[in-house]
């Protein structure tokens, strides 16, 4: 069991129960959609934009654990950083899962609780769904519709 | 003692049909393995199924005694390899109760032979506004060939919706067939459900029409026994692979009469008699419909395979897989959480199942390091995750070689899921 204790780790279990930042953003300004057509997960991610920063992050879905988790710890861990700190925090999120660079783990705070998920290949995508989502929300330059509750 | 007597009467009926299944697990390698230091429990026998000895071994014979093309050496190998892939189209054709071995070509899997009968047959006679009938129960490779069809053609798609038992709606499907339903293209069984569906009554209402019936036969061959001139079906498709035999094999069964006024599917050698420059004349059933040099070796295993399952008899399969579904729905039932999706009367034995609060792909990754090999996801099947409004489920399916033990397994496991997760 100790591959899965280092898979699903207390802080994983604990952002799948009870995911942050879970709800539509109202007044957002980039909305991007990630699916992941092999598993059937879906995220929407909602970035509010304040210059270069991402001044509030939010996201709603349906997914495993460790894909609901991933998008949770991803949305506190972007807040308050500039976009181009957002890409760069994606980059060694990705290095992390993939088991490219283990050390990096010490620059990524909570966010290094997703180093067991190398040695679940499989699950690297469910890790990296919300990520790549971000991805595509802060690529596209053209505001997304303005959602209405 | 009368109530004795009767006791006595029904075990001795039982043994006689009763498998010997720890002794027919021998036949299989793979099954003797450890995953992460735990024995082996393959229940994702819908994907594919494990392969006997016997299966490997011939197509190590083949490969080391017999290797020649067919159809064209005229030295003696090429004529063993040739007689040995003839004799296993003959072996097909009995086990499906066809009419002819020419009515059997040999494909890829059911996913080209479906593509086959679409592109040729469908093709003929589809036009604007024609309608092909499939259900929600079909994996995606008997509805996106339709569908490729029908948006090139401008006819229209439509499929009978079912129950919240995974049973096709029978008043609907009467309902939706009509002067434009051009095709039904239906599958045996649901591989994501397990619905046997009754094919019988659903055929007999198309042949009323002359609508013509295409039998997705993955799930239906390795699970029950199947003769396709009692169903009266047009065409019927299997996998050779979901059968005990190789990967990339498959069968179509067609109506000779129906594959003699088809157009070739694919061009090459082996399906024509002459060409030239100008005119290509093609050659006559089956091998019109088998361009190229196919998978030899695996058509020869697939026969391996099928001599293999009916020396063990279908009706034998049939009836422990039974057991063994009511069984582990029993076993299932009893934990808390577990809804099973799919609770058709008439069922195989497989078991779609969600756990409250617990994505299938958490269920699929602690299980595998309990051994247990199961299916998370949509199952290619995502028309019946939508009726059932879930993205996911997760999927037990069984084979003749599963036992209950290794039901007592899959519970073990999900309770420790179940566990961690709470």
């Amino acid at each position: 069991m100790s591959d899965l204790q280092e898979l699903y780790q207390e802080v994983i279990l604990d952002h799948n129960r009870h995911p942050r930042n879970f709800h539509r953003l109202a007044g957002a300004d980039r909305i991007a959609n990630g699916d992941n057509p092999l598993c059937g997960d879906q995220i929407s991610l909602y970035l509010k934009l304040s210059g270069n920063k991402l001044e509030d992050v939010s996201f709603e879905g349906t997914g495993c654990a460790i894909s609901i988790a991933s998008a949770s710890l991803m949305t506190e861990a972007i807040r308050n950083k500039t976009c181009d700190e957002a890409k760069l925090l994606l980059e060694q999120f990705r290095k992390l899962v993939m088991g490219e660079e283990v050390a990096i783990a010490n620059n990524l705070g909570k966010l290094a609780v997703f180093a067991g998920v190398s040695e679940f290949p499989v699950r690297v995508k469910c890790a990296t769904l919300a990520w790549h989502t971000l991805n595509a929300a802060l690529e596209n330059r053209i505001a997304a519709p303005v959602t209405t509750e | 003692m009368k109530s004795y007597e009767v006791g006595q009467f029904a075990t001795h009926a039982v043994k006689h049909r009763t498998l010997d299944v720890h002794k027919l697990r021998e036949d299989f390698p793979i099954l003797r393995q450890h995953i992460n230091g735990k024995p082996l429990v393959y229940l994702d026998n819908a994907a594919t199924s494990q392969k006997p000895k016997i299966v490997i071994e011939r197509l190590r014979r083949f490969y080391a005694e017999q290797n020649a093309n067919i159809h064209r050496g005229l030295y003696q190998l090429s004529e063993i390899a040739t007689e040995a892939y003839e004799r296993a189209r003959v072996t097909v054709q009995q086990f499906i109760g066809a009419a002819s071995s020419k009515e059997i070509i040999f494909t890829r899997g059911a996913t080209e032979a479906i593509n086959l009968v679409a592109q040729t047959f469908g093709r003929q006679r589809l036009s604007a506004g024609d309608e092909v009938l499939v259900t929600y129960l079909e994996h995606h490779s008997n509805i996106v060939p339709w569908q490729l069809l029908c948006e090139e053609k401008g006819a229209i798609l439509r499929a009978v919706p079912i129950n919240d038992a995974g049973e096709l709606l029978l008043t609907d499907y009467e309902r939706l067939l009509n002067q434009r339903t051009r095709m039904l293209a239906i599958t045996h069984v649901s591989n994501a459900l397990g619905t046997i569906n009754p094919l019988k009554f659903i055929i007999e209402l198309a042949k009323r029409q002359n609508i013509p019936v295409l039998v997705d036969g993955a799930q239906g061959v390795p699970h029950l026994p199947v003769n396709v001139s009692d169903l009266a079906c047009d065409f019927y498709v299997f996998s050779g692979h979901k059968l005990f035999g190789p990967t990339g094999t498959g069968v179509l069964y067609g109506k000779a009469d129906l594959l003699e006024g088809m157009p070739p599917y694919q061009g090459g050698g082996d399906m024509i008699l002459s060409v030239s420059f100008e005119k290509t004349i093609f050659n006559h059933l089956p091998y019109k419909f088998e361009a190229g040099t196919p998978n030899i070796a695996g058509v020869i295993g697939l026969a391996t395979a099928i001599s293999y399952i009916e020396g063990i008899g279908l009706e034998q399969i049939s009836a422990h897989e039974q057991e063994l579904l009511t069984y582990a729905t029993g076993r299932l039932g009893e934990i808390k959480g577990l809804r099973l999706i799919g609770t058709a009367r008439d069922k195989a034995a497989v078991l779609s199942f969600t756990l409250a609060g617990i994505h299938p792909h958490d269920i699929g990754t602690v299980l595998d390091q309990e051994g247990i090999a199961i299916r998370a996801g949509h199952h290619c099947a995502q028309p019946i995750m939508q009726h059932f409004g879930i993205p996911a489920s997760a999927r037990a399916s069984l084979a003749f070689y599963n036992t209950k033990e290794e039901v007592d397994a899959l519970v073990a496991g999900l309770y420790k899921v179940i566990t961690l997760f709470r």
